[in-house]
């Protein structure tokens, strides 16, 4: 496969992660948080948890979930360093 | 508590990880430029992460970051959200094509990527103006926390980091600061979770912060902590703990300046040229985030059980009952000694003996406060004692009160030697070898790096110690500079082909001028501030400290669009973002 379309999975697997990103921090966190603060769960108002804790937890699940799908793609179109 | 025997086994404890750092620094000394720039390449994906998270975490993040959200509530979210969420964009974004790149400097990514060496030198200014604003803080925080633990003056304690951090930075470069740094990590994450779980048992009966966050109360059957909280500030007449003050729109703003200045500072994405393949660039990330999450966790776990502890010392029974504040007499043996630092301040202005601790700030609750006959809040608390005085509100041993003084000194000196080695590369590899003495040999190339490494010491020495007014305020500065300015062209530089010279030095230069503008225009550096800073006068209601994000909008607009309108980069650079793009 070309170099062209590593770059475009690329791009869409950032693009997919970036939403999630901006999702659980911008829109859970601050734009939805007087929503979210309607549910309560283990003590927590949701938005809340989300701005101080959830969005944390996402964020390095994300990076893991990303570097693991590279390193799949980077084997995928032979472009892995080894 | 006997005070000679604390500061016994604080000198000891605090000695102890002093020569962990130098025997370290001899056993990794740098001795060649690669080993000194970017500890030849060879650091292991998991151990960069620690040091990346113990680089990153300052003494602002170990000693302030608690407190601050103590009393910020909700609106502290920006720096958790803000300080994380830029590990996911540098992960994402930068770290594996920078790697890919495979020099020493971001400044020589830039003048490489954009074909130009004023670029370089626009890049260097930036970095400069970022790292020592940076550096002078953390200095501080050094002097700072050796006069409050071991009662020596603040010069002195300045001088002992500074010739630590000498010794390892000077001698090791990169590779000695790496290593070290791994160490530093160990010691301030243990001495920030140890009293934090003490203070989960005692509060709510469970051991892990974040979990305690969400339990409910010990002493109060069946209530949960957040939920105590905001009850217990309310009626105090402050503004609930889990509700904000802010805008939504500065929130926003901010959080994502401090988001996209993280991915942008240099001390950070340098970080990610020391690991040997891209692969590990991306793990990497990871890791760090990982190491540093297990603080941004605990902290804000750590801020609301203090605010309550702190709340309900003071406010010891119903609002407005005269049994209900704590007499002054009765205050307990950790409030005597902060207030000997001048942390803790008490000012009985109704003359009745008792504490009152309310938001004199709210007109509907003063009204209140007035028929109780209170005369204004007694009580001046400092943020930093929320971490600071915690093992002692928790009546810990001495020990955990030593390691945290180990902790906080460990915080500073990583931070500060991460930013002292960024800074020395931008002068012996960006402006000497690169651009004014590009004939000098290696050899002297690292000796030039070791002597401004030196000079940059006893400059950030220089500024801690006799820290500018500005110093304060310029901790926005740096965050919404790496923003504005660093960010967007290197984040161009790799997902655009297109962008050339001329769009990325307009674009630079525009988002560094209006954010420094606009600093400068509210909180007047070097000049008296031309208009008050407050929300009426802000653009779009965005404070000083979110502007960045609005400088970054303007950076990448204006690259784009003048771009454009010149001819586009040679092949040469075309080849090269090419090849940073693939992993082999």
């Amino acid at each position: 496969m070309s170099q062209r379309t590593y770059w475009q999975d690329n791009l869409r697997l950032v693009g997919f992660c970036l939403v999630i990103w901006f999702v659980v921090s911008f829109g859970f966190g601050i734009l939805g948080l007087d929503l979210l603060n309607q549910v309560e769960i283990g003590g927590f108002r949701l938005g809340f948890w989300f701005a101080q804790q959830g969005s944390i937890y996402v964020f390095v699940a994300l990076i893991f979930f990303y570097a693991w799908r590279m390193a799949a793609l980077d084997r995928q179109h032979g472009v892995s360093e080894d | 508590m006997p005070t000679m025997e604390l500061q016994t086994l604080t000198y000891l404890v605090v000695g102890a990880s002093f020569a962990l750092y130098i025997g370290i620094a001899i056993a990794s000394r740098a001795s060649s430029t690669g080993e000194f720039y970017v500890a030849g390449g060879h650091v292991h994906p998991i151990a960069n992460g620690l040091a990346t998270a113990a680089d990153w975490m300052s003494a602002a993040s170990f000693i302030s970051m608690a407190g601050l959200i103590a009393f910020l509530g909700y609106d502290g979210s920006v720096y958790l959200m803000g300080w994380t969420g830029g590990y996911v964009l540098l992960a994402l974004l930068l770290a594996p094509y920078l790697r890919k790149f495979g020099k020493f400097t971001v400044p020589e990514f830039i003048g490489d990527r954009y074909d130009s060496q004023a670029a370089r030198i626009v890049a260097v200014i930036c970095l400069i103006i970022i790292s020592f604003t940076y550096v002078a803080g953390q200095m501080r925080g050094v002097g700072i926390v050796f006069s409050r633990f071991l009662n020596v003056d603040i010069s002195v304690g300045l001088l002992i980091g500074m010739a630590i951090v000498f010794v390892y930075a000077v001698l090791g470069g990169m590779k000695g600061i790496t290593y070290t740094q791994v160490a530093q990590y160990c010691v301030l994450i243990f001495a920030y979770t140890v009293p934090a779980v003490f203070i989960s048992l005692q509060v709510t009966g469970s051991p892990i912060p974040q979990v305690a966050f969400g339990s409910t109360v010990t002493a109060s059957d069946g209530v949960h902590l957040l939920a105590k909280l905001d009850q217990v500030v309310t009626d105090l007449g402050f503004t609930a703990y889990t509700v904000g003050s802010k805008s939504t729109i500065d929130i926003f703003f901010i959080t994502m300046a401090l988001m996209i200045g993280t991915a942008g500072l240099p001390h950070v994405i340098v970080r990610f040229f020391t690991v040997p393949k891209v692969r590990d660039a991306r793990m990497s990330a990871g890791w760090a985030l990982l190491f540093i999450a297990l603080l941004y966790t605990t902290a804000p776990a750590v801020g609301a059980l203090a605010r309550l502890n702190l709340t309900e010392t003071i406010q010891t029974g119903p609002v407005g009952t005269i049994q209900g504040n704590l007499l002054y007499e009765d205050r307990p043996e950790w409030f005597r000694t902060w207030e000997e630092t001048g942390l803790l301040g008490f000012e009985d202005l109704n003359r009745d003996g008792r504490i009152q601790y309310y938001d004199d700030t709210n007109p509907e609750f003063v009204a209140r406060a007035e028929r109780y006959g209170w005369k204004g809040n007694e009580l001046r608390v400092d943020r930093d004692i929320i971490v600071l005085a915690n093992p002692e509100i928790a009546g810990l041993p001495n020990w955990v009160i030593a390691l945290v003084a180990a902790g906080g000194i460990a915080a500073a000196l990583s931070t500060a030697a991460g930013l002292l080695l960024v800074i020395s590369a931008a002068v012996s590899h960006d402006l000497l070898k690169g651009i004014f003495a590009t004939e000098i040999t290696e050899r002297r190339e690292l000796m030039a790096g070791r002597i401004s490494a030196g000079v940059a010491i006893l400059c950030a020495g220089y500024l801690g110690y006799d820290p500018p007014g500005f110093v304060a305020q310029v901790v926005a500065l740096a965050f919404g500079l790496a923003a504005a300015s660093l960010f967007p062209v290197t984040l161009l530089g790799i997902f655009s082909l297109r962008v050339n010279k001329e769009g990325a030095i307009a674009g630079m230069l525009t988002g560094l001028l209006f954010t420094v503008g606009y600093i400068v225009w509210f909180k007047g550096i070097f000049i008296e501030p031309m208009a008050a800073d407050v929300a009426e006068n802000w653009l779009f209601g965005i404070s000083p400290e979110g502007i960045g994000t609005l400088g970054a909008v303007l950076n990448f607009a204006v690259a784009l669009s003048v771009s454009r309108l010149t001819p586009p980069p040679p092949e040469e650079v075309r080849a090269l973002v090419e090849r940073i793009r693939v992993p082999n």
